[in-house]
């Protein structure tokens, strides 16, 4: 677990060198999210109704943003190569960067998310549902969007090829964690819904860093 | 010939449908260094990659102590100090950062007591706290060279590590190479200057040095070689006397 921790670190220690990459994505996330508002006009009951729908969309998109460098910049300098050949599974270093993209996109996205609401009128209690269906949705984000930037490794236009890959395979996420916070809204079952998002975030768990370690090993020969 | 540890037979690796070498067999013993020459595209690169289990290999096998590697590929790992044509460093990390986090990513146990002399080994203490983006060729290919001392690994796999390195910081790496190989390393490095160091050379793109193995005799694609050379075949190999299968690789 040691090489796990230290990959984490590493990671993370070069978004902080480096924070203008997570702005750009959590300002992506804002603009895009405030445009609706705007565009669409004060009606309240409109915009609350299409709030969880907008935010999780404009989430998942700001998640793509900053996916295509996760293993290209490691490509591009050799420490691609460091970590094929580091003497414990790639399967955990895979979950590792995955983990430290779910930190820096997943994680503040899902604590921006209730701020944004109040622009479209939520109530607090669909506002922290919001928050709550993010933090348990967004990691399957990441773990999807890691294999689609693992398989567009390497790739020309890897960025339009990589949203083209991974967002047929979030919908199931976004429905559920749209429609988690649309039943809290309208009295259904919010808690079935975010059984089945924590649900698809674990299968993603279970499957997806087997899936990169195989592409990354494609990409390293 | 001490026991080979290393021993590698009948080896054929592909690149894009493409044989780059076949039938390659050679054994590396302890505190020996064994020099990769050939023309541009003759597979030292993929010899090199072949052996860190990076590219499949299409047949043969590659043996370590006896047992084949690719059996305990994490163990195998583990012995393996890697210098590829990209050092490996991370631009935005400091020189100290970027050795450090490269040795925690091998699993190993924290490295700042053994940081120093392998900073002092290639003249980086003053670079220390520099971001990487920031050093020329030379210095970053010096600190790539610190990061495969600290690993401590019985195996080097180096791709043309004298690239990019002056004068000075090439016999540092000489003094550090002769000390690995004195303390029974074993290092196989793809070359086109003169290692200065004494070695074993096998010369890819050519079939006339690499026989199919018939007998245990594994290291018939070897000759010895001394350091100094005409400067034309640093490694006095005389051109292939059987067919033309080196152009055929080149």
């Amino acid at each position: 677990m040691s090489g796990f921790s230290a990959l984490v670190a590493r990671d993370l220690r070069l978004v902080w060198r480096r924070p203008g990459d997570v702005a750009v994505v959590l300002a992506f996330f804002v603009v895009a999210t405030t445009l609706f508002p705007l565009g669409i006009g004060p009606e309240a009951n409109v915009l609350a109704r299409i709030a969880a729908g907008v935010l999780w969309c404009a989430a998942l998109f700001a998640a793509l943003l900053s996916l295509d460098r996760l293993f290209a910049a490691d490509l591009e300098d050799g420490t691609l190569d460091l970590l094929l050949l580091a003497p414990w599974p790639l399967e955990l270093a895979a979950l590792a960067k995955c983990c430290a993209h779910w930190i820096v996109t997943g994680l503040p996205l899902a604590a921006l998310a209730p701020v944004l609401g109040v622009a479209f009128g939520l109530e607090p209690d669909v506002l922290l549902a919001l928050s709550a269906t993010l933090l348990v949705g967004t990691p399957a984000l990441s773990l999807i969007g890691g294999l689609a930037a693992a398989l567009t490794l390497g790739a020309r236009k890897s960025g339009a090829l990589l949203a083209l890959l991974a967002l047929p395979l979030c919908v199931p996420t976004l429905i559920f964690g749209a429609g988690a916070v649309e039943a809290l809204a309208t009295g259904g079952d919010f808690g079935a819904h975010l059984a089945v998002l924590a649900a698809l975030a674990l299968v993603a768990l279970a499957t997806t860093p087997w899936a990169i370690a195989a592409a990354l090993r494609q990409a390293g020969e | 010939m001490a026991t080979a540890l290393l021993e590698v037979t009948d080896l054929a690796c592909r690149r894009g449908g493409r044989k780059v070498f076949e039938h390659l067999s050679f054994g590396l013993a302890a505190g020996e260094l064994l020099a990769l020459v050939g023309r541009n595209g003759s597979g030292k690169t993929t010899l090199l990659r072949a052996l860190a289990l990076l590219v499949r290999p299409d047949q043969g096998s590659i043996r370590w102590q006896g047992a084949y590697v690719g059996a305990e590929p994490e163990a195998w790992r583990g012995r393996l100090a890697w210098l590829g044509h990209l050092e490996g460093l991370k631009g935005d990390l400091s020189v100290a950062e970027n050795l450090l986090a490269a040795e925690r990513l091998r699993g190993a146990p924290p490295a700042e007591d053994r940081l120093d002399s392998a900073l002092v080994a290639f003249d980086l203490p003053a670079l220390s706290s520099r971001a990487v983006r920031t050093l020329s060729a030379g210095q970053r290919r010096r600190t790539a060279l610190a990061r495969v001392v600290l690993a401590q690994a019985p195996l080097w796999l180096l791709d043309e590590p004298l690239n990019a390195l002056d004068a000075p910081a090439q016999a540092a790496f000489r003094a550090v190479l002769e000390r690995h190989l004195a303390a029974g390393g074993l290092a196989i490095a793809a070359t086109h200057a003169d290692l200065g160091v004494p070695c074993r050379t096998l010369e890819l793109g050519s079939t006339a040095y690499s026989p199919p193995p018939s007998s245990g005799e594994v290291a018939e694609g070897l000759r010895g070689s001394a350091a100094s050379h005409d400067p034309l075949r640093p490694f006095g190999a005389p051109p292939p006397q059987e067919g033309g299968g080196g152009e055929r690789k080149t």
